[in-house]
């Protein structure tokens, strides 16, 4: 195996580890936390998280970001809660906000691509314009009475079970994902991209397209996600799932993906995310207060982004003492 | 002049039996060398010999696994480059290390720039410093411009002005001609004398032997990590150097093939690119192997980019086998049968965090692929075919190549493009830091992909491999084609007229 892969390995290995104490931790010692309702809850409100984590793990392999995501996916919802208000059909609402996804994500594509402008830079400015944008088109109204099939999908769960019926179209994207990057061509030239963009041009890889493809992938998970969001809560509102950005990039750094691009695994991103939506949910279940919450976010992601480098270290010391 | 032996001066520098692995690979094995002052002493060896750890191990980049590093006699422990250069050791490393976003006159300066009252750093101090050192070189380059899109001859120049900035007792360069032409080499040599003159001790490395015997008196040898020789290099023929370095003789240099050119394969017409190079036409047939000479900043490299689409041109257009390129597309040009393998193999050639077996797969990701997945059992064969074709030195082919040394990095760069069975083939440097053998054998490799009909267009700045290989020879001097000489009438001094203006032709 590359050494690069076995370092990453051994980071998603710490991830993956520290999600399975945290888990036993949290059924043997915190009340309430390995009850059918409150697991449903734990999966179904770290589902936005993981729905975006999937192309964000892209981006910030090929050595990109995108932190407007929240606010694409607050824009559907908000368009969405509007259409439903003028008396559009769901089924012809629905595809409307994707598409509308798709041009927020070539948005951000185009700017970063065309204008070379820095993609954290981009996302900033239009994280606040797609925000401003659905503050906009919907005000401070709450849409909440959508079809009740759509809404008991979203919410609902397998038969007595605590998985969420969501789960399972999500399953199936992460598998797409994990295929994508890692069996794909594509997948391989992100991570080429990622960890030297000139040595990719130079061996014909078309490095604009393939950025400008998860971009505007990206903004169609985003809405997706602001869909899903507005169905599962059963509220479009203008500022629904704000500040979301925030967990999926700690989720997916703490997984061990490499801020500068170029390093990492979907899987490890993946246990980063439910990680991190394990800790909220204990974390709630303590009546530990939202702000304090937010802080632990901060704190994590400052972790996220110096474990990896720090287990890497190790493992270069470790390697040279053992050739000493 | 011959060197001190036992009686003469004691060595300023010396190594005493050094070791060095890396993990398996055992690097160094109880290697010794002096160095004394008033010397230029050549280290040869073939590429993975241990030329450039050994470097390290005497700048303390590398910490030796057993032996001692003795400065005037007293052993000493360098824990890093910082204490060598405090020591009076000035090291030019192969790998060129520039901050891209500082200018070259800081750069130059790091950390030691000029200060004016308070602490501040003088800039114009730092400036004209840095212009003596220029012109100490020979070079014009700009002291405020940044580091960042210097061609790899320039960072070479910059890392040398580094190195003489201060005043070294000794000197160590590793590879410091390689990418530099006749005229700049001459410069270097010019200032390595003078120092030798002032007592410096050198240690100088390349593979290119003519140099050697130029500059050298004396001359160690290394093989697969082993110490085979240090002696006086007077009396020794190429032959005798080449056959340590190889434990064997070497086939001929440039076994090159007669070969009756074919179509046009590659037709370049008027080609411009405003401020680079103008209005540059020239064709290769299938078979021929068309040398691109000149001097560092003529813009070879420059339209060897704008050909495979890396840069747009302003004017003008490109035919690859009778199909037009599109103007910065190098997805298309490779799919015409173009391949370009670049001159600064770290940034341009490889990723160095990869395997060895996926750089030489970036190339093939549009061929080596079942039902839309990379197919990794054929990327396996494909770059174990041409690590082995190209003698790639390695552990495992799924190590990443920044474990490799210089010259097996550069073997890669080239397998990576020979694996995509190009018909149009340019080659930037091909042999750059290659050691002789092997460069013997890329020849011939280059002398039958010719054979088999591919067109090859050769840019380099060691003139004996564009006379020994090209069928005929272009000349470039400030953007422009100045020249284009056949093979017969092609000589060193027919180029240098050319490249440096001198000749119209
Ligand atoms: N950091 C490293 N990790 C593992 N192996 C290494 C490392 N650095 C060097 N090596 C190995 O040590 C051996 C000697 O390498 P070195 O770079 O000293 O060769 P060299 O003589 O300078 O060759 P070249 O002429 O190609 O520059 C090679 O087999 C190389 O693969
Ligand atoms: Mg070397």
């Amino acid at each position: 195996m590359p050494e690069s892969l076995t370092r990453a390995v051994r980071w998603d290995t710490v991830v993956g580890a520290l999600l399975v104490v945290l888990l036993l931790l949290s059924f043997s010692t915190v009340d309430g936390f390995g009850n059918a309702l409150n697991l449903s809850f734990l999966i179904g409100n770290t589902l936005p998280i993981a729905l975006i984590a999937l192309p964000m793990t892209l981006l910030v392999v090929s050595g990109e970001i995108d932190l407007s995501v929240a606010s694409t996916a607050g824009l559907s919802g908000a368009v969405m809660g509007k259409l439903w208000n003028d008396g559009m059909a769901i089924e012809t609402i629905i595809p409307l906000c994707l598409l509308l996804g798709v041009v927020c994500g070539l948005v951000n594509g185009l700017l970063v691509t065309r204008l070379g402008l820095p993609s954290l830079a981009v996302t900033i400015g239009t994280l606040a314009a797609y925000r401003g944008i659905a503050q906009i088109v919907l005000g401070s109204d709450a849409v909440t009475d959508f079809p009740s099939q759509y809404l008991d999908f979203a919410a609902g769960r397998i038969g007595n079970t605590f998985i969420p019926q969501a789960l399972l179209p999500f399953v199936v994207l992460l598998a797409i994902a994990v295929v994508v990057l890692h069996a794909t061509p594509f997948g391989r030239s992100l991570f080429a991209i990622g960890a030297n963009e000139e040595a990719a041009r130079f061996a014909g890889i078309r490095v604009r397209r393939h950025k400008l493809i998860l971009f505007t992938v990206t903004g169609l998970m985003a809405s997706l996600t602001g869909i899903f969001w507005a169905l599962h809560y059963a509220s479009a509102r203008y500022d629904n799932a704000t500040g979301l950005e925030l967990s999926i990039v700690a989720a997916v750094l703490l997984g061990g993906i490499d801020f500068d691009g170029g390093r990492g695994t979907l899987g490890g991103a993946i246990a980063g995310v439910f990680l991190l939506g394990a800790l909220q949910n204990v974390m709630s279940l303590l009546n530990v207060s939202a702000q304090s919450q937010i802080v632990v976010t901060g704190v994590l992601l400052v972790i996220s982004v110096l474990g990896p480098r720090v287990a890497r270290q190790i493992s270069v010391a470790r390697a040279a003492r053992s050739a000493g | 002049m011959t060197h001190p032996s036992d009686t003469g001066p004691a060595p300023v520098l010396a190594l005493e039996d050094i070791s060095k692995s890396f993990g398996a690979v055992r690097a160094l094995r109880d290697v010794s060398l002096e160095l004394f002052p008033g010397e230029v002493h050549a280290l040869a060896g073939e590429n993975g010999a241990g030329k450039s750890t050994l470097i390290k191990t005497l700048a303390g980049v590398h910490r030796p696994d057993a032996g001692r590093v003795l400065l005037d006699g007293e052993p000493v422990v360098f824990h890093g480059p910082g204490d060598a250069r405090d020591a009076g050791i000035a090291v030019i490393y192969q790998e060129p290390t520039l901050f891209p976003d500082l200018s070259i006159a800081e750069n130059i300066f790091m950390g030691r720039q000029p200060r004016r009252a308070l602490g501040r750093i003088d800039h114009k101090a730092t400036h004209a410093a840095t212009l003596a050192l220029m012109q100490r070189l020979g070079v014009e380059l700009d002291p405020d411009r940044p580091a960042r899109g210097l061609s790899i001859a320039d960072q070479q120049i910059v890392e040398i002005a580094k190195a003489l900035s201060f005043e070294a007792r000794v000197l160590i360069m590793d590879e410091p001609t390689a990418a530099l032409t006749g005229s700049e080499v001459a410069r270097l040599f010019g200032v390595v004398r003078t120092l030798r003159e002032q007592g410096a001790a050198v240690l100088f490395i390349s593979h290119r032997l003519e140099e050697m015997f130029e500059i050298c008196q004396r001359v160690t040898t290394l093989r697969d990590g082993a110490w085979i020789s240090s002696e006086p290099i007077d009396g020794m023929t190429e032959d005798d150097l080449v056959r340590r370095m190889v434990g064997r003789d070497l086939d001929e240099l440039y076994p090159k093939q007669d070969v009756e050119p074919g179509q046009v394969a590659l037709s370049v017409r008027r080609l411009t690119r405003e401020g680079v190079f103008t209005d540059v036409s020239f064709d290769v047939r299938h078979g021929e192997i068309v040398g691109l000479a000149g001097l560092v900043g003529a813009g070879r490299t420059e339209v060897a980019r704008a050909v495979f689409g890396i840069d747009r041109w302003d004017a003008g257009e490109v035919e690859v086998q009778g199909r037009r390129l599109t103007n910065g597309a190098p997805s298309t040009a490779m799919a015409a049968g173009l391949a370009l393998v670049p001159e600064d193999r770290r940034a341009q050639g490889l990723v160095m965090d990869m395997s060895i077996e996926r750089n030489i797969g970036l190339t093939g990701l549009r061929t080596t692929v079942r039902a839309g997945l990379v197919d990794r059992g054929a990327e396996r064969s494909r770059s174990l075919d041409w690590a082995v074709k190209l003698q790639v030195k390695y552990a495992r082919i799924a190590d990443t190549v920044n474990t490799l040394s210089g010259g097996n990095q550069q073997k890669v760069v080239l397998a990576k493009w020979l694996a995509t069975g190009p018909r149009v083939l340019i080659v930037d440097e091909p042999t750059r830091g290659i050691d002789v053998g092997t460069k013997a054998e890329v020849h011939r490799l280059l002398s039958e992909l010719a054979a088999d009909g591919v067109a090859v267009l050769m840019i380099s700045s060691d003139l004996p491999e564009i006379l020994g290989m090209a069928d005929r020879v272009l000349v470039m001097h400030e953007g422009r084609l100045t020249a284009e000489i056949p093979r017969a009438e092609a000589t060193e001094e027919t180029v240098m007229a050319a490249a440096t203006g001198r000749a119209a032709a």
